[in-house]
């Protein structure tokens, strides 16, 4: 509040008048000016062509580079980039091809002999040996290494060095994707040197095989690669073409557009629909809009343990949630960009996707309130769903919901909240999404959610007994059989809803040849400039 | 003046006790430690290791008492995200939240106290309702939105400067002119205020009826005691801007303690939000201090 006070008339008349008054009002402006001007062009950029660096942003950053400690989708792009796996999936064909060893057999389904690859060297200079693979796969497989992936490694139980070029695997139970778990998210680390300086050590200056060499990691601000010189020839990545890569980390999306838009960095992700429309309009920029293997899904509380006489325990109401959503015209208006609608709790590109045998919910909101009518909920009731990302989905869902008169309330968390929610059996409906950690296998999606874990809000015997048969089968057949099993039985329970595939827009400078694939990892090694 | 400053001393210090007790209470009061530490995947046995190894099963007094101490050695301990000593990780980011809150300030600073003085001296003219219309406006504007609009004009169109990131000083630019905005209108207003109540006081009459240049008038006399409540402010305007330059930080990317606090909050990372509490609370009460013997050496009254 200004308070009133007696004006000073005199003073008003002598002090400065016109160019005085202009002055200091104008003294902000020519501040803003004046250090603008001074500023003059924000210099050369760092990113982009003619610096042959490339650079991109995501909104958050790993905890930790090494890979095997944290679960960011920014981890697995840097793994996948400064570390090198035993084996190789083609993206194109899926099939294995040899990368770090150079052949495997099967001993018996749960052990498995690899031959290591000679001549290829670490970052550091070290040559890489089987004592190297033997150490990383022992090492995480300890509690002492709180290994956060811990499901990506948890099939093993040890590996030990054969011979001089062989090391054999032994697994706890069969496990038929442990070709896939290989191939991906399972990265070999230089023995002498994590000895030496440990995992902080390790996190601070990271060591590899992987096409790019890590050169500097600044938390809070990013990660610099550049070119790893000394790269085995002969890898099925190839030698990079771009020399040095950059990730930056820029929490708020407005400002990722600004610097894409101003050429600030080259590359960005998950761009929301809308500013990919208005980034397709600008100059320079390509946007590619590309399907990924991660599949959003409503989970029940089948248990009732978030909610004392839930209504959830009811198979009918489960079905009518399943019938009341219009999932179809959620992918068309709201998702868009190569998504599909899934019908199974997989992404139907995984092995053992199979859809045959399970009930389809086709959108019918009079069949949903008939189903609650049954149930004995003719008025509906209230229930609460938690949600953690794309709060624009869960307000669609809810919208559905309260169509057929189920009044869902909203919880938007933080996703280690949400997690923590839901593991502590406090989530009646959560809107969850996985991207399976970019495993092609759909024990890496069912595994997590179905197979009796701390995320199965089920516990279904019969489920888990199908589960635990198709991730152990040797034979591809029966595999298929025991996820078909398991697959129809969630449908048909409606234990979860199955919602769509997601799509990831990417947005890039025109100067950069970029391919998206579905398992959303950005190959930067396969990128290069026009 | 020594009595009156060690009074002050000793009051900050009670506070400054009181905000630690707060803010390790905070810690223990937000759940079972030792399983936050030890992560989703941890057995039993691994909790009551952990338990041990962080001397989670002592009494809660000597606990605190370990904390305490340690504390005052600028250890907090290591973060349960990062793993990384909490001290290190406050010492690579406070510099930055220093910075853009020292040239907001300044910004603030320059803009505001011209403007407020502008407006007493032109009051109920345009110029005042122009000073008043851009206050309103600074208080009413979202501090992301203002950001935005920054980049949008001085980054996208004009391609002046950098859009985020801390490399440079020019990084600093908009983000301090966007915080600075954000304390310009208290300071602007309570300039204002304190001139038009000096202008109408006896003294400055006095002032004028020995003949002194209004210039001098305006300057030494009026200037000089209207600022004094504005020196207060200040420093609690740098101390809001300390904590609240979360959404700055965020949209300008400046990886600023700010960021930290939020990031830590939403990953439980207890010690790191706790030791970042305790600094912020200890630079606000350096700096109300600051003020407060700044503010009594230039009003000898206000020592009483």
């Amino acid at each position: 509040m200004l308070r009133r006070t007696r004006p000073a008339p005199r003073l008003a008349r002598t002090a400065p008048r016109g160019r005085g008054a202009a002055a200091l009002l104008l003294a902000g402006t020519a501040f803003l000016a004046g250090t603008a001007f001074l500023a003059g062009a924000a210099g050369p950029a760092l990113a982009g062509k003619a610096n042959d660096t490339l650079v991109y942003a995501s909104d958050s950053e790993p905890e930790n580079v090494s890979p095997y400690h944290n679960s960011a989708r920014e981890g697995v792009i840097l793994a996948r980039n400064a570390w090198d796996t035993l084996l190789y999936r083609d993206p194109a064909t899926g099939t294995y091809q040899p990368m770090l060893a150079t052949a495997w057999t099967w001993a018996d389904p749960v052990t498995l002999d690899l031959t290591i690859r000679e001549g290829v060297v670490f970052h550091n200079g070290d040559p890489l040996t089987p004592e190297d693979v033997a150490f990383t796969f022992n090492y995480v497989l300890t509690p002492e290494a709180r290994t956060v992936t811990k499901q990506n490694v948890d099939w093993m139980k040890s590996t030990e060095v054969l011979g001089p070029h062989t090391v054999r695997i032994h697994l706890k139970a069969p496990f038929p994707a442990a070709l896939e778990y290989l191939a991906g998210p399972t990265p070999i680390f230089p023995a002498a040197y994590f000895k030496k300086v440990g995992l902080d050590g390790f996190a601070k200056a990271p060591v590899g095989t992987g096409p790019y060499r890590i050169v500097s990691v600044e938390s809070g601000r990013g990660v610099k690669l550049e070119r790893f010189e000394k790269y085995w020839s002969g890898s099925p990545i190839g030698r990079p073409k771009i020399g040095k890569l950059e990730f930056r980390v820029i929490p708020d999306a407005d400002s990722r557009m600004a610097e894409l838009v101003t050429g600030g960095i080259d590359w960005i992700w998950r761009v929301p629909s809308d500013q990919a429309d208005q980034l397709r309009a600008a100059p320079g920029i390509t946007v590619l809009s590309a399907e990924t293997m991660r599949v959003g899904f409503l989970q029940f509380d089948v248990g009732g343990r978030a909610m004392e006489k839930s209504p959830l325990r009811d198979v009918r109401v489960r079905r009518a949630i399943s019938y009341a959503i219009d999932r179809k015209a959620m992918v068309d208006n709201l998702v868009r960009g190569g998504a599909r609608v899934m019908n199974v709790l997989c992404f139907s590109g995984q092995f053992g996707c199979v859809e045959e045998g399970a009930p389809r919910y086709a959108y019918d909101p009079a069949k949903a309130k008939a189903l609650l009518k049954e149930a004995g909920y003719p008025d509906g009731f209230e229930i609460d769903l938690a949600a953690y990302r794309e709060r624009d989905y869960a307000e669609a869902v809810i919208g559905y919901l309260r169509a057929v008169g189920i009044r869902a309330r909203l919880n938007y968390l933080r996703y280690a909240a949400f997690r923590d929610a839901l593991r502590g059996g406090k989530v009646s409906i959560g809107f969850q999404t996985w991207g399976s950690f970019s495993v092609n296998d759909v024990s890496a999606f069912t595994g997590v959610y179905f197979r009796g874990g701390d995320e199965d809000l089920t516990r279904d015997p019969a489920v888990i007994a199908a589960l635990q048969a198709g991730d152990t089968a040797s034979d591809p057949g029966e595999r298929k059989a025991k996820y078909a099993e398991a697959l129809s039985r969630i449908a048909g329970e409606a234990y979860a809803l199955p919602m769509f595939s997601y799509p990831s827009n990417y947005a890039f400078t025109q100067d950069l040849n970029f391919t998206a694939q579905p398992d959303e990892v950005p190959r930067f090694y396969a990128a290069s400039w026009k | 003046m020594l009595r009156f400053a060690l009074r002050r001393v000793l009051v900050a210090l009670s506070v400054a006790v009181t905000v630690s007790v707060a803010s390790f209470l905070l810690l223990h009061l937000s759940g079972d430690l030792a399983t936050a530490i030890a992560g989703p995947d941890a057995t039993g046995a691994q909790i009551e290791a952990i338990r041990t190894q962080y001397g989670l099963d002592r009494p809660l007094l000597a606990q605190f008492a370990a904390w305490a101490w340690k504390a005052l050695h600028l250890d907090f301990g290591q973060s349960f995200y990062f793993r990384e000593q909490v001290t290190d990780l406050i010492a690579a980011r406070l510099p930055v939240t220093l910075i853009l809150g020292v040239v907001a300030l300044a910004v603030a600073l320059f803009v505001a106290i011209p403007l407020g003085v502008l407006a007493a001296v032109r009051r109920d003219t345009w110029i005042d309702r122009a000073a008043l219309f851009v206050s309103v406006l600074g208080q009413a504007m979202p501090t992301f939105w203002f950001g935005l609009a920054l980049i949008i004009v001085f980054s996208v169109n004009l391609r002046w400067l950098p859009v985020s990131g801390n490399a440079t000083w020019k990084h600093f630019v908009l983000p301090a002119v966007a915080l600075g905005y954000y304390a310009m209108p208290a300071v602007m207003r309570l300039t204002r205020n304190g001139m038009l109540e000096v202008l109408s006081s006896d003294f400055v009459r006095t002032a004028r009826a020995k003949g002194l240049p209004p210039r001098k008038i305006l300057v030494r006399h009026a200037l000089r005691n209207a600022v004094i409540p504005v020196i207060a402010l200040a420093a609690v305007q740098f101390g809001f801007m300390l904590g609240g330059s979360i959404v700055v930080e965020a949209v300008f990317s400046l990886q600023g303690l700010g960021q930290l606090a939020w990031e830590s909050i939403a990953r439980n990372d207890f010690p790191v939000v706790q030791a970042i509490v305790l600094v912020l609370a200890m630079i606000y009460i350096a700096l109300t201090l600051a003020a407060d013997l700044l503010n009594a050496l230039l009003d000898p009254r206000l020592r009483q």
